[in-house]
């Protein structure tokens, strides 16, 4: 029996298993699916951090009946960071009543730029390398292009922006996987398993010969909104606290009521 | 093991796989489509399935030539050892009585039970349990009543089981087939040899056997949900796919343990023993296994979202709570300024918020805990529906005036709780629903009092 993955999960953390083991277990339960040349880290997940949604310009003057707005849909990282280096390609279906509603994005940044009048959902597919997930990924975003104050005067300069941050997370990633993004600021790196070393990456290809993939210096990247975990995080435990206080009083009172109601039990009962 | 395991029964009922076998017969036999049966019993149709009487048969037997009379004669028969005399009727053609032994003796079958001379018996068949003259006592016997070992058993002079009369004889006469046989081959097909009494194996057999038919309704009925619960934890095992859970293994193997234990000594342990470990077992089971079976689906997926995993958990962990209470932990979480679904959803914060959302419907089950128990000590102090003496009112308001800092909806941003406690009906208010209406008034002044 093999009793070595014996990890206790706690929500969705997880730990791992030390490597060597971890290769031979994998060859005793023999996964089917995979080749041995591609090699799963069981127990490990990766992800890469990303905020998509769209810019939404009002044309103003220019504006027409069917040309209302000139908007942009994306996807970028969350810290503008190249995603190419796991994405391949993005598709975004737009409403039918576009000409070629199917728009294939071969490179980053993965983005979309249309003309139009009417807010309707997006479906944006995500595709990625073959070493680091065969299946793609659907996002869907509700373009929007009117601002959330109806009454407000409609400005030219600003855009209405909505952006949603979200976490793109692998599951058993190849260690090939692994060893290319080792060192990529696009991707939260995982702990690996005890004493596991991975390959040494692949010599990074010198960044001003390759197209720029990463939103730093993108026009739109004023109006790109700051996502902060530690404000969520802190709002979170500071909520956690008041509950378990509440908790812990109820307890209190729950055992005192149970002294009274012991003492006043009429004696045919129970 | 279980009992219905030993004894090779399914577990579930057989299939009634009986009727494919007669429909074929009758199908040859069916009128041909098309016509209507009245139609087609015009043209002559099919043969009645009952054969009716053919009355021709009946009349048309020629008169026999014989002169048949019937006699009471004397008989006797090659089956009994002894010249008995019996009469009975026999039938005389022309004056000849019947011939032959008595027909019935045919039928006087008996077993050839294998005898061994006393040499055979030094040689092979000296057992340590079994004394020379036990087994030449069990022997007669065997011969005498035909193997019927429950007889035997009853009449045997030293107290024996069926089980080891039966090894001992089927022992026995194993060994003397084997001795005597010239070669080991000859006898390598006779089915004693073939197939040795096991001893062991029948007395288990037996045991589960009564223990099945001696059940009551009630155990029967704790078996099959002990049954149920092992399916569903094997199931919810094999969803998590080598996920460990060591509290699922443990869990799942006290409940059949006990349910076993509870069999076993009959109505020695009360029901209630084995229902409790049973209904612990299920609910913890229940979330553990929602909550392994959807790390396991997330993990089959190989790339998702971190918000639609968050979703998945909410839901595993929201599974056995109803709409209302989900809609009330919602209000919570917008009471304490906490938004349904995070704004940055990174790996500690969804940790955070599925937590929270944990640990806020431990909270509302406490609360209504409370409640009850509240009700409960109100209801052993009144004793009856009706006036409530001053004492109680009293002490439910020091009661109260605990609850309205943990009202359903907490209010945690200071409102005028007093406002509330009043406009709210319904769970709010269980502890009083035994009063009579005109107690209500004095509620409403108590409350703004505050």
């Amino acid at each position: 029996m093999i009793n070595s993955s014996s990890s206790k999960k706690h929500g969705t953390d997880q730990q791992e298993i030390s490597g060597p083991t971890a290769k031979s277990q994998r060859a005793q339960m023999g996964k089917p699916e995979e080749s041995e040349n591609k090699k799963r880290l069981k127990d490990v997940e990766i992800s890469v951090p990303i905020v998509f949604g769209n810019a939404a310009f009002w044309l103003g003057k220019k504006a027409s009946d069917y040309q209302s707005h000139k908007w942009t849909v994306y996807v970028r990282g969350a810290t503008n960071e190249d995603l190419s280096v796991v994405v391949k390609r993005a598709v975004f279906q737009l409403h039918s009543s576009f000409n070629n509603p199917t728009r294939v994005v071969e490179s980053a940044p993965f983005e979309l730029s249309e003309s139009g009048w009417g807010e309707f959902e997006i479906a944006i597919t995500l595709y990625f390398h073959s070493d680091v997930c065969e299946k793609p990924l659907n996002l869907f975003h509700h373009l929007k292009l009117y601002p959330e104050d109806e009454s407000g005067p409609m400005s030219t300069k600003k855009p209405v922006v909505v952006e949603f941050y979200d976490e793109i997370v692998f599951t058993e990633p190849s260690e090939s996987f692994l060893a290319r993004v080792q060192n990529h600021p696009a991707v939260t790196f995982p702990r690996l398993p005890a004493g596991f070393t991975l390959p040494p990456p692949v010599p990074i290809e010198d960044e001003s010969k390759r197209n720029r993939g990463d939103t730093k210096d993108h026009p739109l990247s004023q109006w790109f909104l700051n996502f902060s975990e530690a404000d969520e995080l802190l709002q979170l435990a500071a909520a956690r606290q008041q509950v378990q206080a509440h908790i812990a009083k109820l307890r209190r009172q729950i055992s005192m009521i149970d002294g009274q109601n012991q003492q006043l039990k009429p004696p045919s009962d129970q | 093991m279980d009992a219905k395991d030993i004894l090779g029964l399914p577990k579930t009922p057989l299939p009634i796989t009986q009727e494919k076998k007669s429909r074929p017969q009758k199908d040859s036999q069916r009128k041909p489509d098309g016509i209507s049966r009245e139609v087609y019993a015009l043209t002559g149709g099919l043969a009645p399935l009952m054969p009716s009487i053919d009355v021709s048969q009946l009349k048309r037997r020629p008169p026999s030539d014989e002169k048949i009379t019937w006699q009471w004669l004397p008989f006797t028969s090659s089956a009994r050892k002894d010249d008995l005399q019996l009469y009975h009727w026999a039938r005389v053609v022309n004056g000849v009585p019947p011939t032959g032994d008595y027909s019935f003796a045919k039928y006087n079958k008996s077993v050839d039970v294998i005898r061994y001379t006393d040499e055979e018996y030094e040689k092979y068949l000296t057992d340590p349990t079994w004394t020379k003259e036990e087994t030449d006592q069990l022997f007669d016997f065997c011969e005498r009543f035909d193997l019927r070992f429950i007889i035997i058993a009853d009449r045997f002079p030293t107290s024996r089981t069926v089980e080891e009369l039966k090894d001992r004889y089927y022992s026995v006469s194993r060994a003397i087939l084997i001795a005597r046989a010239p070669s080991p081959g000859e006898v390598a097909g006779h089915p004693l040899v073939k197939e040795p009494y096991n001893v062991s194996q029948e007395t288990e057999r037996k045991r589960a056997l009564s223990m099945v038919l001696s059940q009551t309704k009630h155990q029967e009925r704790k078996d099959a949900e002990v049954i149920a619960e092992a399916k569903r934890i094997a199931e919810s095992r094999m969803a998590a796919q080598g996920v460990e859970e060591p509290d699922l293994p443990v869990t799942s193997d006290i409940g059949p343990e006990n349910a076993e234990k509870a069999i076993g000594h009959g109505d020695a342990i009360s029901p209630s023993n084995v229902h409790v470990p049973s209904a612990a077992v299920a609910p913890s089971t229940s979330i553990l296994a929602d909550n392994t079976s959807t790390l396991a689906s997330l993990r089959m997926l190989r790339v998702y979202l971190r918000t639609y995993a968050l979703e998945q958990m909410v839901q595993a962990a929201s599974s056995s709570a109803g709409l209302r209470t989900i809609k009330r932990v919602e209000q919570t979480l917008q009471d304490l300024g906490v938004n349904l679904k995070p704004k940055v959803p990174t790996k500690a914060v969804c940790a955070e918020h599925l937590e929270l959302r944990k640990e806020i419907l431990t909270l509302l089950n406490l609360q209504k805990q409370l409640q009850y128990k509240e009700a409960e000590g109100s209801s052993f102090r009144d004793g009856s529906y009706g006036d409530m003496p001053g004492t109680p009112k009293r002490s439910l308001r020091a009661a109260d005036q605990d609850r309205t800092f943990v009202p359903d909806t907490i209010s945690f941003g200071g409102e005028r709780v007093g406002k509330r406690e009043q406009k709210r009906k319904g769970p709010g208010r269980v502890s009083e629903t035994p009063s009579s209406p005109a107690h209500k008034r004095p509620r409403k002044l108590k409350a703004s009092d505050l």
